[in-house]
């Protein structure tokens, strides 16, 4: 199929589904935000990038020197301000470059996520759009994380991305990502388009940390395709308050052994609500999957879902819900589901949702510790998810983000 | 986490003395009622532990044996309506249960709850003294392994016991509540078990004993490990006798608890 035939359809597609709710959330009115942002300049190098600090950068899990990554992405409202890949094997694009550079990537565009999906994937191709391409060509593998940041700074403004990252086969990926924005912004949103496609024994991980502020409406829209013998692995915690968040990324295991796993960390400040869950289908046989999401209400609401298919025999998967209430005035709703389609599948899943044991706060007073810094112990070691298969830099580097994050939210 | 722990120059203002360190680490309940939700459990206990001293506690089952110890822990759940608990010449009755551990009271449980992505290693990082070995202390008591697992995440009988003591020693309290340290143990853990709880109260010291503990024990085999010099059995919420505990063991083996209480009528 031709580029502009291609195109044509996609947008025809997202036009139909303009004004199409989405399942899950409260709706948005997207007339409410403005598409203008000033344009910011490009910099070679991120210690020259003026408008966010150290600091700023740091929330998003960003690191201004660019030590211990081997390349970073920079958006800012509609500009992409830097992109850089550090290492041989690796490549950084914005996705619009990419689209003009790789007639090929056509065939991966709106392909693990629907354009028409609702009327926030149609938003980020009808409007104008950023976001990043990120490719690990065949047999590369990084030491270092790529990161990426995107950050909204202009009030009211509609951050449309629109990202695809590919790990050729037998390639290892990590990624660094933080979304963050101004503190003092009143309201904002960001829709976030990301396709992943892991190749044959290829592995993904994408960890990622939100930092927005109260006022923020937050659409994420994720899709994956892993092949024989790839696995992906997402990361996700939320923990300091936003207006809304809902998302319900899908991981399609399309070849023989592939393995999913998502892991999430949700605090619902009071007034934030959460709606986040994890989609996982296994057509291949072997495929297995995990999801695992750990929510804390202090006074907002939290929607927890979970959704494993499994379409052929020889599968296996778990979902695992836990919830604990801090604030009686939040809501926690876990939802998880589990759709057999073969026999031969074997799919469990586990949900609790209740508050802390007294009994356990009492323990630890036994050893000395108050009832706050029993209290504290407890709900960090309740978000102390063990995640497996995240290579030990990369999990020090998430626990010291979750450590920053915790301070502040717990 | 950082607290001031007792003998530490920040707690108290002044760096204690030995001789003040002795008085402390004593024990004493004075007429101590306690009701657990709306039901009157200890009928007026009176009970000294002297520095040095190991007490035991016998009785059957429902007697109060656990909810004396809670008590003087200071659980909420254990509500103190009359009587007075003393640590050395401080009356601790209405402080909370930290401010007694960090004041030297440690209590070993006998069935302690799973502390979710809490482990073992950080558990007893909590509870010690500056400069303690936890990891030494694991591996004395063989549970190198534990360390990095979640607080007694599918332990077993023995490892909770073991587990419990390795964070007792690593807090090296003043005073030593044990819960029924030998049950769900089997022999060679026994052994153990008994060495930890030799050296918790300072049993290899000949003289100048600074720490002093309660053993509630049910079978009496501890005392096989770790001498006593006290007994007492509690019925019905009071102490009905104290005595040599070999010989009131020997008695509560032969003739049972009914004994004991008719002996006091």
């Amino acid at each position: 199929m031709c580029t502009m035939h291609a195109l044509k359809e996609i947008r025809q597609r997202a036009r139909a589904a303009a004004e199409k709710p989405a399942p899950y959330g409260s709706d948005l009115d997207l007339s409410t935000y403005v598409d203008e942002a000033p344009e910011r300049s490009y910099v070679e190098s991120l210690e020259q990038l003026e408008e966010l600090g150290e600091e700023e950068l740091a929330r998003a899990g960003v690191e201004k020197s660019g030590r211990g990554r081997s390349g970073s992405f920079v958006q800012i409202d509609g500009s992409v301000v830097h992109r850089k890949a550090l290492e041989k094997g690796l490549e950084i694009l914005s996705t619009r470059e990419a689209l003009e550079k790789y007639d090929w990537l056509w065939d991966y565009y709106w392909k693990a996520v629907a354009v028409d999906a609702d009327k926030y994937t149609a938003a980020v191709e009808l409007g104008p759009f950023e976001g990043y391409f990120m490719r690990a060509l065949p047999g590369s593998r990084t030491i270092y994380p790529l990161q990426a940041c995107l950050y909204i700074r202009e009030p009211r403004f509609v951050q449309r991305v629109h990202n695809v990252v590919i790990a050729e086969e037998g390639s290892e990926l990590h990624i660094i990502t933080g979304c963050a924005s101004e503190h003092e912004i009143k309201a904002g949103l960001h829709l976030g388009v990301s396709e992943f496609y892991v190749k044959k024994g290829a592995r993904i991980t994408f960890t990622m940390v939100h930092n927005w502020a109260e006022g923020m409406d937050v659409r994420p829209r994720s899709g994956i395709v892993v092949e024989e013998g790839g696995l992906f692995m997402s990361n996700y915690v939320v923990m300091e308050p936003l207006r809304t968040l809902q998302l319900y990324p899908t991981a399609r295991l399309v070849g023989e052994g592939a393995v999913a796993r998502f892991h999430s960390i949700l605090v619902a400040q009071p007034g934030s609500e959460l709606d986040v869950g994890s989609r996982v289908i296994l057509s291949a046989p072997r495929c297995s999957a995990e999801i695992i999401s750990r929510a804390i209400t202090k006074g907002g609401y939290i929607a927890a879902r979970g959704h494993i298919r499994g379409e052929v025999g020889g599968v296996k998967a778990h979902l695992e819900c836990r919830g604990l209430i801090l604030d009686g005035r939040g809501v926690i709703h876990a939802v998880p589901e589990l759709e057999g389609r073969a026999e031969d599948v074997d799919m469990s899943h586990e949900a609790a949702v209740g508050k802390i044991a007294q009994e356990e706060v009492e323990y630890l007073m036994a050893r000395g510790l108050s009832e706050e810094e029993a209290t504290s112990t407890i709900v960090r070691g309740f978000l102390n998810v063990k995640i497996e298969g995240l290579p030990p830099l990369l999990e020090r580097e998430m626990r010291r983000m979750m450590e920053l994050s915790e301070e502040k939210a717990l | 986490m950082s607290r001031a722990s007792p003998g530490h120059p920040e707690y108290g203002g002044e760096k204690l003395g030995e001789a003040k360190e002795e008085r402390e680490a004593t024990l004493r309940v004075e007429d101590l009622h306690v009701e657990v939700e709306g039901r009157q459990i200890l009928h007026g206990v009176n009970l000294e532990i002297k520095c040095g001293e190991t007490h035991v506690l016998f009785g059957p089952n429902g007697s109060g044996k656990t909810t004396l110890l809670m008590a003087v822990m200071g659980f909420p759940r254990y509500k103190v309506t009359r009587g007075r608990i003393f640590l050395g010449g401080e009356d601790i009755t209405a402080l909370p249960p930290y401010e007694r551990a960090r004041r030297g009271i440690g209590i070993m449980f006998q069935r302690p709850p799973t502390v979710r992505g809490v482990s073992l290693a950080q558990m007893a990082a909590l509870c010690s003294r500056d400069g303690v070995d936890v990891e030494k202390l694991a591996v004395d008591l063989n549970l190198g392994d534990f360390l990095s697992r979640d607080v007694n995440h599918g332990f077993s009988g023995g490892e909770i016991k073991r587990s419990e003591l390795l964070q007792l020693l690593a807090q090296d309290p003043r005073v030593v509540l044990l819960d029924e340290p030998e049950s769900g143990v089997d022999m060679e853990n026994l052994q153990l078990v008994g060495r930890a709880i030799r050296k918790l109260l300072q049993k290899d010291l000949r003289r100048r004993r600074t720490r002093c503990g309660l053993i509630i024990t049910h079978t009496g085999y501890i005392l096989d490990y770790v001498e006593a010099d006290v007994g007492h059995v509690l019925c019905e919420g009071t102490i009905v006798c104290s005595g040599n505990p070999r010989e009131q063991l020997e008695g509560i083996r032969r003739y049972g608890f009914e004994e004991c209480a008719r002996c006091t009528r």
